[in-house]
């Protein structure tokens, strides 16, 4: 069975937002585990487990804690990237919503793990209900004495801080979520040096996904192994992927990795109309998208590069064949143009012009050349960006030119509107199951 | 306007919270926002003032991100998510409606002062597509007439509650619990989860599924709120 209700496994409790509702399921017992551990131990443990980043680079987390100096008289920090962005992306906030007391008892665990007397949670801006569920729950762990000075005897110190973002999906991006943390425009930082050396305030910083930071608890818990035994040797654990678009019960389904999309759309009730998607993209608006093809391909790291395509947040977006592939490129490329930060000119102005470019082709005024040119214009921005959101702005189009050639043709005299009846896609059309 | 004597404090106690005082500075200006229904010139010169900066690095990182409003903003803050996914599910005719309905465009406020537009990017709500926010709550797979009924509702003065569960109150008392100077009292609003973020629990009964975290198992009965079999 490939559903793992871990993270998820109390939600249908009324109070397991709370601090009672978590410890009786044996929340923050794993804090005295931790300490008993020490330090080395955890961060061991978090290898040995296999644990990956969470937040769609898929990093392995122990490698990263390893790489915080030990020794070096400097503070360390522990920054919790909670920006939630990523079009398609919705699991880290329904977590923080239900269960914010997994991410504060992972908090302390990872932040003693590293020797950090500071810990920070940036949430987007955007989530006044978040904000309220962590900082009620980080109140409640301060009364409790999980959190504030010499944490249940064990003389270790720490300072959890909820801190609010303004609207810039930019700040994601970790370098740039440090540069917002410290009161500045968030614009990404030139890597190396990696956060880990010089981050938040040029002192060694580990800047984990929420989920990630939420799976730490489990693992101490149960031990590392017990990771391994969901997933691939290289994809190990279970993930929330939330499925969202033409299902008949899109949701946050938390599964063990390697599920295939095909199990997925089982588990959502299958396509609205029935039959298969026209198009999904595995993990983000920034990842290739795939076809009705790759339905049977797990949904490991490896097994989407492999296709071509990526895991990224493995938050499952699906279509079916009511979208216009083009409406769709254009509006996300729309999205990557107003996001760009401005650093670099290849985003910068590269973004604009295929936006541009796009919004003719889903006027219908596309032409044929054009098609190469914007082939050739995220070729361009493609890898030759500051940071990855050129790289990501450059990957929608090229993956569906491949996939539907023929639409974008048509693009070229029809427009999107009149190939594709907008009312159909939407859930008020017709047969709409809700 | 001028920022209060009790607003320049609390400006001071979020300056307090960070280890180094800077960082405070997008949280500040939130609360600028609920002080002052945007980020004021007043309001950039308090916190200016407060971390020793100058007003001009005040605002270079103001204009940077979207949730600040550089002139006085409506009453109620309306956002539709016109991202790909909910824009295709119904988002765009939801926008319409809105838009027409208020009478204003994006990034304009209706001519009575209510309602302040606004086309937003994905809100990490994608499973409940098509959504849209007022001051910053949740409204979840709305449809035009809905979303039509929560303005009209809100003008009429009539209380009107999130998906979620916390009640509309205003762009300015949002600004102030985002700002996080205190405990608004709402935190436990709405369920933990709704239906579609319990789509892993609802899947697993159906096929069987216990929870797989390792813990000790509380006996159902003895939960309260548990739905029971
Ligand atoms: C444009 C952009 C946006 C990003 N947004 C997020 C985000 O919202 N949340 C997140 O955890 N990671 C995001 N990332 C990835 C982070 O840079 C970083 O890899 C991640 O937070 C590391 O945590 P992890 O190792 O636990 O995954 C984004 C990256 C880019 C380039
Ligand atoms: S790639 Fe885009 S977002 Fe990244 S630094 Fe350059 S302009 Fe900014
Ligand atoms: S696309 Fe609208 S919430 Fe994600």
């Amino acid at each position: 069975m490939t559903l793992t209700p871990v993270l998820t496994a109390h939600w249908d409790e009324a109070d397991s937002h709370t601090i009672g509702g978590y410890r009786r399921h044996g929340g923050y017992e794993q804090v005295a585990r931790g300490f008993e551990l020490g330090p080395d131990a955890l961060i061991q443990m978090v290898k040995d487990s296999g644990l990956r980043g969470r937040g769609g680079a898929g990093f392995p987390t122990g490698m990263k804690w390893g790489f915080v100096p030990q020794g070096d008289g400097k503070p360390h920090y522990l920054v919790v990237n909670a920006d939630e962005s990523e079009p398609g992306a919705c699991k880290d906030i329904p977590l923080m919503l239900a269960n914010p007391h997994a991410l504060v008892e992972g908090c302390i665990l990872t932040s003693y793990a590293i020797r950090a007397n500071w810990a920070f949670i940036y949430v987007r801006g955007e989530v006044p209900h978040v904000h309220r569920r962590l900082r009620a729950a980080v109140r409640e762990a301060y009364a409790a004495g999980y959190l504030g000075r010499n944490i249940m005897g064990s003389g270790f110190d720490l300072e959890l801080v909820v801190h609010a973002g303004a609207g810039a999906y930019i700040c994601g991006e970790e370098t740039a979520l440090l540069d917002s943390l410290e009161g500045r425009r968030g614009q990404p930082r030139l890597k190396p040096p990696f956060p880990a050396v010089a981050g938040l305030y040029a002192s060694p910083t580990v800047v984990n996904n929420v989920e990630t930071i939420a799976n730490v608890p489990y693992i101490v818990r149960n031990g590392a192994e017990w990771l391994t035994q969901w997933g691939t040797e290289k994809s190990p654990g279970f993930k929330l992927m939330s499925v969202s678009g033409h299902v008949r019960r899109p949701g946050v389904y938390e599964v063990a990795l390697g599920t295939t999309m095909r199990q997925l759309l089982e588990y959502a009730g299958g396509m609205r109309h029935g039959g298969e998607p026209k198009f999904w993209l595995p993990g983000g608006s920034s990842v290739p998208m795939l076809t009705a093809e790759h339905l049977d391909l797990p949904l490991t790291y490896e097994d989407m590069a492999a296709a071509g395509t990526m895991l990224g947040t493995a938050t499952p977006m699906v279509f079916d064949d009511t979208v216009s592939v083009v409406k769709a490129i254009t509006r996300w490329l729309d999205f990557y143009k107003h996001e760009s930060c401005g650093k670099c000119t290849p985003c910068r102005e590269g973004t604009g012009w295929i936006a541009g470019t796009l919004h003719r082709f889903e006027a219908g005024q596309g032409t044929e050349a054009e098609l190469g040119m914007l082939e050739e214009l995220c070729a361009q921005i493609m890898g030759r960006s500051f940071c990855a959101l050129g790289d990501a702005a450059a990957t929608p189009f090229p993956a569906a030119l491949t996939h539907f050639r023929s639409e974008w043709l048509a693009a070229t005299h029809t427009p999107a509107d009149q190939a594709f009846d907008p009312v159909a896609a939407t859930v008020l059309a017709a047969g709409a199951t809700r | 306007m001028s920022i209060s004597e009790q607003a320049r404090a609390e400006l001071a106690e979020l300056a307090g919270r960070y280890p180094v005082a800077r960082s405070a500075l997008l949280p500040m200006l939130h609360l600028v926002q609920s002080e002052e229904g945007y980020v004021s010139p007043e309001g950039i010169a308090a916190c200016a003032e407060t971390l020793g900066l100058s007003t001009a690095e005040v605002a270079a990182v103001s204009t940077f991100y979207t949730m600040y409003k550089r002139r006085p903003a409506g009453k109620h803050h309306v956002g539709v998510c016109t991202n790909t996914l909910c824009a295709l599910l119904g988002g765009d005719a939801v926008w319409e409606a809105v838009r027409e309905r208020a009478g204003a465009d994006h990034d304009e406020v209706s001519p009575d002062g209510l309602f302040d537009l606004e086309r937003i990017e994905c809100q990490a709500a994608c499973t409940h597509a098509p959504v849209m926010t007022v001051d910053w709550e949740f409204f979840d797979r709305t449809t035009p007439a809905q979303a039509v009924e929560v303005l009209d509702r809100l003008a009429a003065g009539e209380e009107v509650r999130s998906t979620r569960g916390p009640v509309v109150r205003g762009f300015r008392a949002a600004e102030r619990t985002i700002s996080g100077i205190d405990d608004d009292g709402l935190a436990g609003d709405g369920p933990n989860a709704d239906d579609l973020m319990l789509a892993t629990l609802h899947a697993a009964a159906e096929r069987g599924v216990g929870p797989a975290d390792g813990g000790p198992a509380a006996p159902s009965a003895a939960v309260e709120g548990r739905p029971q079999a």
